[in-house]
């Protein structure tokens, strides 16, 4: 016997309380928790708990977001910057760091020595200070928003801020990979005291773009 | 000690000589007042706590009650996206799966994050005896590596250990798995934490092969989810060509609308936090994105058996938060290692002899390695009757009876004359003789009484003969807790 039928059977073999002919929708689940704990502004909460996890804030609209970014990648000496293809052009049009692409054949070491990576943003959630990431061609690969110490990420506001965490699942596509992001790097495991910065970037900086 | 509870001894004496360790003590009781007080805010944030808590034990309750259908649906979801699913009986089936995996790659060197799973069946000391290393990526695990030590905390497995420990094993260790810790290297966390940095991310950017384990496997989408804090995961799930997911089969939940419920009692209910750093979410291999070959072991090793117990049950609902841990005053006292087995405090002393059987001492005795307080209960985020299944337990090592022993119906005999008795009784006896943990035993008095002067033989009639079964006091554990600072002004 396979090892799927031997566990599947033992499976089958242990509920033998469940009557025959229960279907899982038998087995009430109560929904009655929030969809929303409704903040009064909800990009502004955003801004709050991005702040409260050590996440630097900054705000812009179309016209001033170019200097914006070149002023953060300047202040930070960023000689290059990693980019997805599909991030938008002007976004960048103040800089001169050195452009490097997110290509297949970016191999973890080479983008080691990338300063700084600039991403759009999928959804973000205000109740917890989270950025999610999807892959679109704004966000590029997972590792590109890993391996350099510092991220810029840009957030439409107030289009792709929602409330709560209900929200943010209902509008991700679960078939693409998802990184949630909650303030830059921690770890606690030192006496459970915070540190920022183990192994993703140790300095997390989101624009808030009204445009 | 190398890796390994084997030949652990029993609570009792391994707790015995834990509470002498006055630095262990003082280590545990800052940490875990630490995040009690944190923890309890960040609960507070959200009012329908409530709510989350039950919908978290209901959607559990579904699964475990449908979980051949789950699993079948989870595995042709993962097949669909590109995966490969393996299943294993037992924890020498997964060490024989992921070793032939690892091999077939051809690498000897792999990158792990932080799982229980894979602690549970003792992985890497499999890898090791099949000539491939193992490196640990998560700072608390690095650290129990290197110390050649054991975890003793679920969420945060070097809890047992001070900065200037840790200083210490950096500083002497590091060196032996890969770049050494730097020169002068001083005691600060995060002069620490960028030791561990630097000596990882080495292995990070040429590793071929990563192993993880997951917190949620979304049967309707193939969805894993891994819950983390620094990086490390992302690292592993995200640059090898090939991830290894060894995931517990109580791990299911059926829907992707589901993850809302547990994505906010979980980061609450462990670290305290609104949500914890990172959260990565991956069906299948990525195209371009990430490993380009994903396997997930499906893993029962005794999980079928605690399936079968009805009480028992509700322990497979366990996200594995840690809150039981912390607000535990027996964990308080006796530290991780004295349960002897990956899963420590309340959720390990229900969940390992469920796993393991009760044949061995030190699993014997784990039902007793509690006061029966029902801090446990009321800080569980899926709402897990703790209390409950330990009284269920000791009625099991004490009285015998039917169980499910490797997916064989058995009756066990009672533990009459046993040495697990003795331990068992032993156990009672140290949190008996506290007396301060022992008042804070009293929700569930009614509950055990019946245990105390028909059921137990040999010493507990002794026991019984000479103490009165404790009265139910005016005055609540919690209020108990709060008046004394945990125990400490009232002696125990
Ligand atoms: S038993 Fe409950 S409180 Fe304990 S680790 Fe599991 S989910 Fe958390």
């Amino acid at each position: 016997m396979s090892s799927r039928d031997l566990v599947l059977g033992r499976i089958r073999r242990a509920l033998a309380d469940v009557p025959r002919g229960e279907r899982p929708e038998d087995v009430p689940v109560p929904r009655d928790y929030l969809a929303t704990h409704s903040p009064a502004d909800a990009v502004e909460l955003l801004a709050e708990n991005l702040a409260d996890y050590r996440a630097v804030v900054h705000r812009a609209d179309a016209a001033g977001l170019p200097g914006l970014v070149a002023r953060l990648l300047a202040a930070r000496d960023a000689q290059t910057v990693v980019v997805p293809p599909g991030l938008p052009e002007e976004w960048l049009a103040a800089t001169n760091a050195a452009r490097v692409a997110d290509t297949a054949d970016l191999t973890p070491r080479r983008l080691d020595a990338v300063d700084s990576v600039v991403t759009g943003c999928a959804v973000a959630v205000a109740e917890t200070g989270t950025l999610v990431l999807d892959g679109s061609p704004d966000q590029g690969r997972r590792r590109i928003t890993l391996v350099p110490d510092h991220h810029v990420c840009v957030v439409r506001v107030p289009e792709q801020v929602v409330d709560s965490v209900p929200q943010a699942l209902a509008r991700l596509v679960p078939t693409r990979p998802l990184t949630w992001i909650s303030g830059p790097s921690a770890t606690s495991d030192i006496e459970l005291d915070r540190v920022e910065g183990v192994h993703g970037p140790r300095t997390l900086e989101v624009v808030l773009l009204r445009e | 000690m190398s890796g390994t509870y084997l030949g652990m001894p029993a609570f009792p004496v391994a707790a015995a000589t834990a509470t002498a360790d006055g630095r262990l003590r003082a280590n545990l009781t800052h940490a875990t007042r630490t995040i009690r007080g944190k923890r309890a805010a960040a609960v507070a944030e959200l009012p329908d706590w409530a709510a989350l808590r039950a919908a978290g034990a209901a959607v559990k309750d579904r699964t475990l009650r449908h979980l051949d259908t789950y699993l079948t649906q989870a595995e042709e979801a993962v097949t669909a996206a590109g995966g490969t699913v393996h299943w294993a009986a037992d924890a020498r089936e997964a060490n024989r799966i992921v070793t032939r995996l690892v091999r077939e790659t051809g690498e000897r060197e792999v990158v792990k994050v932080k799982s229980m799973a894979t602690q549970e069946i003792g992985l890497n000391a499999a890898l090791a005896g099949a000539g491939i290393r193992a490196y640990e990526t998560d700072l608390a695990e690095l650290i129990v590596q290197l110390g050649d030590d054991l975890p003793s905390h679920i969420l945060v497995p070097a809890i047992h250990r001070n900065r200037g420990e840790i200083r210490d094993i950096f500083a002497e260790r590091m060196a032996d798995w890969g770049r050494p810790a730097p020169e002068g290297l001083s005691d600060r966390p995060a002069e620490l934490a960028e030791a561990a940095r630097l000596h990882l991310r080495e292995k990070f950017l040429t590793a071929k092969v990563g192993i993880s384990g997951a917190n949620f496997l979304v049967a309707e989408t193939g969805t894993l989810v891994v819950v983390e804090s620094e990086g490390n995961g992302r690292m592993c799930l995200t640059l090898p060509e090939t991830l290894i997911s060894v995931v517990g089969i109580e791990k299911v939940v059926p829907t992707w609308r589901d993850l809302e419920v547990y994505l906010q009692l979980l980061p609450r209910s462990s670290t305290a936090e609104r949500m914890n750093p990172y959260t990565s979410m991956w069906t299948g291999p990525g195209e371009s994105d990430g490993p380009r070959a994903f396997h997930l072991v499906l893993l029962d090793n005794g999980r079928t058996d605690t399936l079968a117990d009805t009480v028992g049950r509700q322990a497979l609902r366990c996200i594995r938060c840690s809150a039981c841990l912390n607000v535990c005053p027996v964990y308080e006292r006796a530290g991780g290692h004295a349960y002897g087995s990956a899963y420590p405090g309340p959720i390990g002393a229900i969940l390992t002899p469920q796993l393991r059987g009760t044949a061995s001492e030190v699993d014997a005795s784990l039902p007793y390695a509690s006061s029966l307080c029902g801090a446990c209960y009321e800080v569980c985020p899926v709402a897990i009757d703790i209390p409950e299944v330990l009284v269920h337990l000791r009625e099991r090592v004490v009285q015998g009876g039917p169980a499910s022993v490797g997916g064989q119906r058995v009756r066990l005999k009672p533990a009459r004359g046993h040495a697990a008795e003795r331990a068992a009784m032993r156990a009672a006896r140290w949190a008996l003789d506290r007396p301060g943990v022992l008042r804070a035993g009293q929700r569930l008095a009614a509950r055990t009484r019946r245990l105390h002067p028909d059921r137990l033989p040999g010493p507990g009639r002794a026991w019984t003969d000479t103490r009165a079964v404790p009265e139910v006091p005016a005055e609540s554990f919690r209020d108990w807790w709060q008046r004394t600072g945990g125990g400490r002004e009232a002696g125990a």
